[in-house]
């Protein structure tokens, strides 16, 4: 066990060390979520005149929408690495080792989630300097991204195993696509579910994305229910473990297929 | 005698019934070089990764330095140092590393692990290089570096395969002079993987060829050509036409083993440079018109040829159209 959490910072060290080379990619991944919430703050500013919407800035609303959003994203493309690592024989390497499999997507998930935490906290910053009111203070917001992070830990998982099975990045890609602006809109990351059509309302129940969204809200702005936010919790946890699970199925199954 | 590896009819079949292995046994003495010949698609690889806890053979059993590969991974995984087909450095980082990652998951801490990448790095001709980003290194150096990687929990044994396709001549020559190095090491065991007949002949100093899933033929690389007995006789005739051939060489005494393939005539004989005269005059006198002809003491190459039953070049032209 703590040989596996050692492997995995090794593993964690290795990808951020990576990513640090590139200041662009840095860069570019620290601005996104800021776009994202001026560019839908602004676009979406009158949502808030809907008669029945409960939030009186549709900024503060949106914080939770766009920090899940950004982890969901970031997550989803994890599985792109995954391949170049296989194409480059780097796992092949790893898996005759002494390394544990979960150590190896781990690795990669702490590293998102690190990412996933700057992203966040430049947002919650930035809804502050914009008027936003967090009710319940340090607590409420550190509920709110540790609810991101377990999305982002789970999404993750599932794009390594998803990456091990199919092996192509543009079969990944194809996937990934088809999969997350959908799960994005079918939520109340962007729009009060009882301002929507029945229908999402019922899908976005089933939707982890919505879990996040939802239970982050409750916690850290508006009309905190503290047994919603544990359900949710409760929920992503469940579905880090099934997707950890699903992960190293992969592992075994790419190892019977070479 | 202790075997540091032992493979024991091992099977294995891809999807769309590629049989890549087809009953594969073989044993490897501790402290040796030993050598898997064969053509590309022969099933080389599939043998190493299975050895090396990769992948799993459909049946069969195998150990490597005592402990099975299936019941006893983590043993297996801790003993065996492995250098893969290609690359597989992390180009984004330095060597040193990379190093240090590889001793890192072997458990290996502190000012140990420090001064072990360092001694390798040096070994290898990396030192000037350690702190450059992988990315930026020569064909030649990722293949140091990579073996370097492999050997910095000191290894029982340690599988190579293919460890110089895809070099320059010259850095190939480097390469096996790195192992010849290794191979003088005390008791480490080196299974080495080849397409190359000459590095075959060159490096190891036991053999097993392998074709088409199986052991063909095994012992010394002397010991081999010295079963074949004789010089071969290479033809190259001016047309093919197979049947006719053999006929015309058929009733001769002294040439043995004759085989046509397309326009390629081989055939063995105690004195070739005494049997070439009458081989042509036999061929003549059969209608068959000759290109040139070449006699050679016998290689690695003919071994192949009389177990494999084709040539290596055929073998590897053969495998280069059914590849995957």
């Amino acid at each position: 066990m703590t040989i596996t959490l050692r492997d995995s910072w090794y593993m964690t060290v290795r990808h951020l060390r990576a990513l640090w080379r590139q200041p662009a990619w840095i860069a570019v991944t620290l601005v996104q979520p800021i776009i994202w919430l001026l560019l839908y703050g602004a676009l979406f500013k009158r949502v808030v005149q809907i008669p029945g919407f409960q939030s009186g800035s549709y900024i503060q609303f949106l914080v939770p929408g766009v920090i899940v959003m950004t982890a969901f994203f970031g997550a989803g493309w994890g599985g792109m690495p995954v391949i170049d690592d296989l194409n480059r024989g780097v796992i092949d390497r790893f898996l005759t080792t002494p390394v544990h499999r979960v150590a190896l997507v781990s690795g990669r998930i702490v590293q998102g989630s690190i990412g996933v935490l700057a992203q966040s906290l430049i947002i919650v910053v930035l809804a502050l300097i914009t008027g936003a009111h967090f009710r319940n203070g340090v607590g409420g917001v550190a509920i709110m991204l540790f609810l991101a992070v377990l999305l982002a830990a789970a999404t993750t998982a599932w794009s390594y195993g998803v990456a091990l099975y199919v092996r192509k990045e543009e079969t990944l890609i194809a996937l990934m696509q088809f999969l997350l602006l959908p799960l994005t809109f079918l939520s109340g990351a962007f729009m009060q579910l009882s301002l929507v059509p029945g229908w999402i309302r019922h899908v976005a129940d089933f939707n982890p994305l919505n879990w996040a969204v939802e239970g982050g809200r409750s916690a850290a702005l508006e009309h905190t229910d503290w047994g919603f936010v544990a359900s949710r919790t409760g929920f992503l946890l469940a579905l880090l473990a099934v997707a950890l699970w699903f992960a190293v199925r992969a592992f075994a199954n790419y190892q019977r297929s070479i | 005698m202790i075997h540091a590896i032992e493979a024991d009819g091992l099977v294995k079949t891809y999807p769309g019934d590629v049989r890549a292995l087809d009953g594969l046994s073989f044993a490897v003495e501790e402290g040796t070089v030993f050598g898997l010949l064969g053509p590309n698609g022969a099933g080389k690889s599939t043998a190493v990764k299975i050895l090396t806890t990769l992948s799993r053979a459909d049946s069969g059993r195998a150990t490597v330095a005592g402990f099975d590969v299936v019941r006893e991974q983590a043993r297996v995984r801790r003993s065996i140092g492995t250098v893969q087909q290609g690359s597989t450095v992390d180009r984004e980082a330095t060597g040193r590393e990379n190093l240090r990652l590889q001793g890192q998951v072997y458990g290996l801490r502190g000012r140990e692990l420090e001064g072990r990448a360092s001694e390798l790095l040096e070994r290898f001709g990396l030192a000037d290089a350690a702190d450059r980003i992988a990315r930026g290194y020569s064909g030649g150096m990722e293949r140091r570096l990579v073996v370097a990687m492999a050997l910095i929990h000191r290894p029982s044994v340690l599988f190579l395969d293919e460890p110089t396709t895809g070099l320059d001549p010259e850095v190939r020559a480097d390469m096996w002079t790195e192992i010849s190095r290794l191979a003088n090491e005390q008791g480490l065991t080196i299974l080495l993987t080849t397409h190359y007949l000459e590095e075959a002949d060159n490096l190891a100093s036991q053999l097993a060829i392998v074709d088409r899933g199986h052991v063909v033929a095994e012992g010394t690389p002397e010991g081999l050509k010295a079963d074949l007995r004789g010089d071969a006789i290479h033809v190259e005739l001016a047309q093919s036409d197979g049947a006719d051939v053999g006929a015309a060489l058929d009733s001769l005494t002294g040439i043995r083993e004759i085989t046509v393939d397309g326009r390629s005539l081989h055939a063995r004989a105690d004195d070739g440079a005494r049997a070439v005269p009458v081989v042509l005059q036999a061929l003549e006198a059969g209608g068959v018109r000759v290109a040139s002809v070449s006699v050679a003491r016998p290689s690695l190459d003919d071994v192949y040829l009389r177990h494999a039953g084709r040539t290596f070049d055929k073998a590897e032209a053969e495998a280069g159209e059914v590849k995957r």
